[in-house]
């Protein structure tokens, strides 16, 4: 582990410990003992949403990075592959429908959405392998959930259901519960496992895909690895928070330099960079002096624009 | 010693036959050079040799065993491949790129004693100690591909094929770069070059290979295979050839025939 490594993890830890005291009301971290009434703000209401945080940033900063390393693009992003969309599509169902109502309905629509997603993926990119089929696949996915979840917005059923749909997308942690973390939680502990195994392969495609694979690596095994990891570590994330962008995005590039460039040190590094900004976010949003709480996919957006015009205009000096 | 053996080999690629049934044996210890116009099918040939095609008939043989038969680790432990394309997607420094060279024989539990070993050696070899701890963005072309081939030799394969090695590189790191070939193959592993420059295969190979529309025109000891008339034939050229007063063969293409 390296000694950045070693400084995200430490940050890690300090912004939970923030992220479980802070909020309208302040908690000491001393007060979860059954004893304490402000337990029960603790264990019920800041844990749960801690470790969402945690583990949404951690598996949109990781699968950002395979993203950046297997399409060997700074500015591959996994909200680009249509699972994320797919994710909200399904998610808004539940809502045009109203089954939201019921907790477990509107993460079983988004991970189905995500799942269907990932298939016609799988599908259209096919047993080639090839890198422009799946990217092109992806962005096909992604305007054709987009242009779907538009179609549901503007037929709602009622006012209401509108603006459920609405505020549902700009994505937040607001009032998540236990149920979402033991839906999500594991889903994205599996994708992550599976995005791991792509290191090395990530590593040989820094040579092309030609050196790649007279290193070994089977082009198409890769391909379904990183469908499956992105699914579903985004997919879940998605069900548990709606869609937050540019994290994945993000957070991979500024952790890069400190790993030396190389693809398969920058997964770990990316996971807790990304669970880090994320948690610290998601403290800030609810400490900022608002009437109602500020959504968190709308204060990664506003982080989110201005650093991805910083980078073009980074890359435009060094390309010109 | 290591033969690499291409029995009767044919290939398809996109609806178009680039290989004809082509026979042609390589001997390890030697460098060998695979010689031909533009569309000749060199590269195709080198990569079914690589095990990275299918041949649609016939096969490439290590050691009298299918290339396509091996394990993906047990093909890329012997054959070492230098593509092309001298991409590199990021900004790693040398020894981090020389270390990729490692990849198929790398344990669960990372980076072993031996394999650093391989990895100094090879940036030692190719004369790239100095900016092991570069960026490859702040190399010149020629720091490149020698650090492109310390990649592949760090892998200490049998075999080394490589994808115009040369190309892009001015005259005096051609020699460089080629004398460092010639020493991997004194080091008894075989070299298969695909190279264009005639001056360069003659005065780098032991063996030559002529191809011409996916079939092999000729094969054998350099002398024997870069004469006028064989080489004409092939290009489709008048050649000139001769020796040199420090006893260097030159090929030199005066145009179309009559």
């Amino acid at each position: 582990m390296t000694r950045v490594t070693m400084l995200l993890a430490l940050g890690v830890l300090l912004a939970a410990a923030l992220s479980v005291a802070a909020g309208k009301v302040w908690v000491p971290l001393d007060a979860w003992t059954a004893a304490d009434p402000r337990s029960i703000i603790i264990v019920e209401l800041r844990l749960p949403r801690t470790i969402l945080a945690l583990a949404v940033g951690a598996a949109l900063g990781m699968s950002g990075a395979t993203m950046q390393g297997y399409l060997r693009n700074p500015l591959a992003d996994p909200g680009l592959f249509g699972v994320s969309s797919g994710a909200a599509f399904g998610a808004v169902c539940s809502l045009y429908f109203g089954y939201a109502a019921q907790t477990w309905l509107l993460p079983g629509f988004a991970l189905a959405g995500a799942a269907v997603t990932m298939a016609a993926l799988a599908l259209i990119a096919g047993r080639s392998g090839s890198l422009i089929l799946f990217t092109l696949a992806g962005m096909i996915l992604t305007s054709i959930t987009g242009s779907m979840t538009a179609l549901a917005l503007s037929l709602a059923p009622t006012p209401f259901a509108a603006s459920e749909i609405m505020t549902w997308l700009m994505g937040a942690l607001t009032d998540r519960s236990w149920n979402e973390v033991m839906v999500s939680g594991p889903l994205i502990a599996i994708g992550m496992a599976v995005l791991a195994r792509t290191a090395r392969s990530l590593d040989a495609l820094t040579l092309g895909e030609q050196a790649a694979r007279s290193m070994g690596v089977d082009p198409r095994r890769l391909q379904l690895a990183v469908i499956v990891g992105v699914a579903l570590t985004v997919g879940a994330s998605v069900a548990a928070a709606g869609v937050i962008g540019f994290v994945g995005l993000i957070v991979p590039h500024l952790v890069r330099p400190f790993a030396g460039h190389r693809p398969s040190a920058t997964l770990l590094p990316a996971a807790l960079g990304g669970a880090l900004l994320l948690t610290l976010a998601d403290s800030l949003v609810r400490l900022a002096p608002t009437v109602s709480e500020l959504r968190l996919g709308i204060a990664m957006s506003m982080l989110g624009g201005p650093f991805f015009l910083y980078l073009l205009i980074a890359m435009r000096r060094r390309l010109a | 010693m290591s033969v690499l053996v291409a029995e009767g080999v044919s290939l398809t690629l996109g609806g178009k036959t680039v290989l004809q049934s082509i026979d042609a044996a390589f001997a390890g210890g030697r460098v060998t050079a695979l010689l031909g116009p533009n569309g000749a099918g060199k590269s195709s040939l080198l990569a079914c040799l690589a095990g990275l095609h299918a041949p649609a008939a016939g096969r490439a043989s290590l050691d009298s065993v299918d290339v396509r038969a091996l394990s993906a680790q047990a093909r890329a432990r012997r054959i070492g491949f230098l593509p092309q394309s001298a991409d590199v997607h990021w900004n790693i420094d040398v020894a981090t790129l020389v270390a990729l060279g490692r990849l198929p024989w790398r344990g669960r539990w990372g980076e072993t004693s031996e394999d650093r070993a391989a990895v100094d050696a090879a940036i030692a070899a190719t004369g790239m100690t100095p900016f092991a701890r570069r960026g490859v963005e702040h190399l010149s072309g020629g720091e490149r591909a020698r650090a492109l081939l310390a990649r592949v030799l760090a892998g200490q394969p049998a075999w080394l094929l490589a994808d115009e090695p040369l190309a892009s590189l001015d005259p005096a790191h051609q020699l460089e770069v080629g004398a460092q070939l010639r020493a991997v193959a004194a080091g008894s592993s075989g070299v298969v070059l695909v190279v264009h420059d005639l001056n360069l295969a003659a005065r780098l190979a032991d063996d030559v290979v002529l191809l011409r529309n996916g079939r092999v025109v000729a094969a054998g000891a350099a002398e024997d295979v870069l004469t006028a008339a064989l080489v004409g034939e092939t290009y489709g050229l008048t050649v000139e050839t001769g020796v040199t007063a420090t006893g260097q063969r030159y090929i030199v293409p005066i145009g179309r025939p009559a």
